[in-house]
């Protein structure tokens, strides 16, 4: 038992470090003196180019206002399209779940080249509407396919009985269900978000010229270099994040939910 | 209670508006030429030599990529669901978080680790091993896919092997079966919604990336991917492109067709 | 006569992050018995019971199964099966599959499962089910579809884990017969748990009543209920005024202040002892012909008998009798000598949770 213990530890830790790797990797350069891979001395000099990069900010405000807006909209879109699958049956049911189900097989070359030409044959030109379109496009499947398996475990009777108790549908539906629902929604948005965040491929095929979000304007970087303000901005993302992951997990205010033991009887 | 179904009209204008006129005009530009007359040709252009190659060679890593995924999530999942149900936050952590940092550019980290002169080929240098470098080979390309989409593996496969009840294991051993029994007539099976969706989460985009083999492929290895991209940005045959699409996209829904034939009632594909 | 127990534990303990749930352990399980383990929830029962399956360790102890030690042997190498709290059948196996899956293990032949699986259905009353699902039976389906297919690998030992917990009242009664016939046509031993006081009167040869970790009495339902050790296993064992008594001398006690004869010798003289006097026992006389006087202060009818409260000496007796007296009446209560139990009061709170471990 202590064997195998110990080899699952070391499994889960190689996987970490593979995941990790290259993201260390990158922290640690966004310090680098050197624009290349050398060590050549600690500096904070990128940093300070990050903030006099007016291409870098805007391509970071742009991806940050294309997420918010296309993750909050595939939410809102996804929670009722999951109320209405729910409340189908049969082959009307398995139709909605198949369409729901085309962005994920489709790839995304395939949809990003789809919408492209799409928007072009209906005359509609390139800009941030067309990318939070697409956007919103493949985010939806995500959010219906996080909402739904909890919609499907929420108990009929309490909307029931908050409905006896004399409360209205649409009241009901906020007070009772959407709180069951909550875990899937926010695990949902925050994929969605996520997704959008990280997406190049859709982006590249849907966006004008002229508007970058960051995965776009590194690709277009890469074949002079990318400019290690570009890791340094990268580094205070993700260590924000984590931060807000860390609070958001350990932090006060967070119910602490405390497994029962099931075999103590 | 029927007014509820409406609720999803908003979702089905949406899709349809947005994924399924858009197929419909890949397939427009797919079957005509620049003059928009009818033709087969760009289809039928998927078997030109150097397409075939690519297509080949694209199925072949993705292929790879996909076998290493699952051989590297299956005994994650395993593991994890041994810890029990917290470790759920684990998962989020290792495969989740890694995206706020740019695709594109944890990518592009690994041509620091594995670069003629890069970290990790510096330091094997100095143990005395030899000198390497696999940027701009199958591998590379390979070890990038395996990065990035190892998530979509290992998320659909925890969440069915999770779910799995503690006592169905226990009757399993209970009735006699011994640890490997256990695995190949209880666990194997209850997971395969899981295997399914994680195959066709890894097998499609890693069948269809240009970036990630543009990052490091060294521009020397040309995939499906990178060809139908070509034509788009660069050669700007858009019929071309749409026509090797169209095919691509139809050999993946075949495939992916086959496979979730064991995948009746979708349940490996939630979150 | 000295037989040899089946199954003995020896001085099991678990733990639990820190917590105790089984201390010091001993318990002697004879061939072909019903036994049943009962307590409240987190009494330790189905902590003992998994570890007679081998789900489970124990941190101290041993197990002794058929004169051998068996404590760190796997589950899959016991010779006892296990029917599960609810069934875990497997759900991608059809019922034959699922019947047959420990015997296909085995490696017994074609034609040996096909009969085995025929027998398994007709005992459980649901022959021609072979190629069904579980998920399309009902849940007392599913249940005897679990006890099938354990029964099919002649186990010496079935432990049940609450099997009827999920099941509703008729159901559950149908399948307490359903049980004890099966045990009897099988002749082997059985270990059931359950919470359920009910259950395990009609169903058991003997009874293990647990709390917090110790064996609290062991014995027939008869003696169990007739006789309770403390003042737990009254209170959990059916209804019972459960008083705070002196014993006068031998075969005599005092209750809230009057003379009650009863049969139990050996406490000495004025010592305080707690009196067990189940309603059933309590019988109510004219004012002035038993030997306590009371009022009745609630009426209940409960089909069977009537439930009544009185209040005498300061107590409110429960009592049940076919006579009704309404609200209001003056009465005299009277208790016969052999219907009066009387316990060592426990020194402190700990000792009542130790109890009696002879």
């Amino acid at each position: 038992m202590r064997v195998k213990k110990f080899f699952s530890q070391i499994y889960m830790a190689l996987i970490f470090i593979f995941m990790y790797a290259p993201i260390v990797t990158l922290m640690v350069l966004s310090f680098n003196e050197n624009k290349g891979r050398r060590w050549s001395g600690f500096s904070l000099k990128w940093y300070g180019e990050l903030f006099q990069s007016d291409m870098i900010l805007s391509a970071l405000g742009n991806t940050l206002l294309i997420a918010f807006i296309s993750a909050t909209a595939a939410t809102v879109l996804g929670v009722l399209a999951c109320v209405g699958i729910n409340s189908l049956k049969g082959k009307a049911r398995n139709a909605y779940l198949a369409l729901n189900n085309i962005p994920m097989l489709n790839s995304e070359l395939v949809t990003g080249l789809a919408m492209m030409l799409a928007f072009i044959a209906f005359g509609i030109s390139f800009g941030y509407a067309t990318i939070i379109v697409a956007h919103i496009t493949f985010c939806v499947p995500y959010v219906v396919l996080s909402v739904m398996p909890k919609l499907r475990q929420t108990d009929k009777s309490v909307y029931e009985a908050a409905v006896d108790l004399g409360a209205k549908p649409v009241y009901a539906f906020f007070k009772v269900v959407l709180p069951e629902l909550m875990p899937g929604i926010v695990s949902g948005y925050l994929l969605a978000f996520t997704m959008s965040l990280d997406d190049f491929i859709i982006t590249h095929f849907t966006k004008g010229a002229g508007i970058n979000t960051l995965s776009t304007l590194i690709y277009s970087e890469v074949r002079k270099g990318i400019k290690p303000s570009m890791n340094a901005l990268s580094t205070i993302l993700f260590v924000s994040v984590l931060i807000l992951l860390c609070a958001g997990t350990y932090g006060p205010g967070r119910k602490k939910k405390t497994e029962k033991r099931e075999k103590v009887k | 209670m029927n007014k509820k179904k409406l609720l999803a009209g908003p979702y089905l204008l949406w899709m349809v508006a947005f994924t399924v006129i858009p197929l419909i005009m890949i397939a427009v530009y797919g079957f005509t030429d620049r003059t928009g007359a009818f033709t087969w040709e760009n289809v039928t252009a998927m078997i030109r030599p150097e397409h075939m190659k690519a297509l080949w060679l694209s199925l072949k890593l993705a292929f790879l990529c996909t076998a290493v995924c699952l051989f590297l999530a299956y005994p994650l999942a395993l593991i994890l669901k041994a810890k029990g149900v917290k470790k759920g936050s684990f998962v989020v952590m290792v495969f989740i978080l890694p995206m706020w940092m740019n695709f594109l550019l944890r990518t592009y980290a690994w041509l620091n680790l594995l670069d003629d002169g890069g970290i990790l080929c510096t330091l094997l240098e100095k143990l005395g091993l030899a000198r390497f470098s696999i940027i701009g080979t199958n591998t590379a390309i390979v070890l990038g896919m395996v990065y990035n989409f190892l998530p979509f593996m290992v998320l659909p496969l925890y969440n069915v092997i999770s779910k799995i009840d503690e006592n169905v294991i226990n009757a399993a051993r209970d009735l006699g079966a011994n640890g490997f029994q256990v695995f190949r007539r209880i666990i194997l099976p209850l997971s395969f919604p899981g295997i399914v969706s994680g195959i066709t989460m890894v097998f499609v985009p890693s069948m269809t990336t240009f970036a990630i083999s543009d990052l490091l492929g060294a521009r020397k290895i040309m995939l499906i991917g990178n060809i139908i991209e070509q034509e788009f940005s660069t050669a700007a045959n858009w019929n071309l492109g749409s026509g090797l699409s169209l095919v691509l996209m139809v050999f993946i829904l075949i495939s992916m067709a086959a496979l979730s034939h064991y995948d009746k009632n979708g349940e490996g594909t939630s979150f | 006569m000295m037989k040899q127990p089946l199954i003995n534990l020896v001085d099991i303990s678990k733990q639990y992050d820190g917590t105790t749930v089984l201390d010091q352990l001993n318990l002697e399980i004879f061939e072909n018995q019903f036994v049943t383990l009962l307590g409240p929830s987190g009494c330790g029962k189905t902590t003992t019971l998994r570890i007679i399956g081998g789900f489970e360790t124990p941190d101290a102890g041993r197990v002794i199964f058929d004169g051998k030690d068996i404590t760190q042997v796997p589950p899959h190498k016991r010779a006892l099966n296990t029917v599960f709290q609810k069934y875990a059948l497997f759900t991608h196996m059809n019922i034959g599959e699922n019947i047959a899956f420990g015997l296909k293990i085995k490696g017994k032949s074609k034609s040996y499962i096909q009969d085995k699986i025929k027998y398994a259905l007709k005992l459980v009353n649901l022959e021609g089910f072979e190629k069904r699902m579980p998920d399309s039976l009902s849940g007392g389906q599913q249940q005897r579809i679990a006890i099938a297919r354990a029964i099919v690998n002649e186990p010496k030992v079935l432990l049940l884990d609450e099997p009827l917990g999920a099941l509703d009242l008729k159901l559950r009664q149908d399948m307490q017969y359903e049980l004890i016939r099966l045990k009897n046509e099988l002749g082997i031993t059985f270990i059931y748990v359950t919470h359920d006081q009910e259950e395990a009167l009609t169903m058991s040869d003997n009874i293990v009543v647990m709390n917090q970790g110790y064996i609290q009495q062991m014995g027939t339902p008869e003696k169990i209920y007739n006789e309770p050790e403390n003042a737990f296993v009254a209170d959990f064992i059916g209804e019972s005024n459960i008083i705070g008594g002196t014993m006068i001398r031998d075969r005599l006690v005092e209750i809230l202040g009057a003379r009650f004869a009863c049969v139990d010798e050996g406490f000495g003289t004025d010592c305080p002892v707690d009196v067990v006097i189940r309603p059933e026992d309590v019988d109510l006389l004219k004012p002035g012909e038993g030997t306590l006087e009371g009022v009745v202060s609630h009426l209940i009818f409960k089909g069977v008998h009537y439930e009544m409260e009185v209040m005498a000496g300061g107590f409110e007796w429960l009592v049940h009798s076919t006579d009704m007296f309404p609200v209001g009446t003056q009465v005299s209560i009277h208790v016969d000598p052999f219907d009066i139990q009387i316990m060592h009061k426990p020194e402190s709170e700990d000792e009542e949770a130790v109890g009696v471990n002879e």
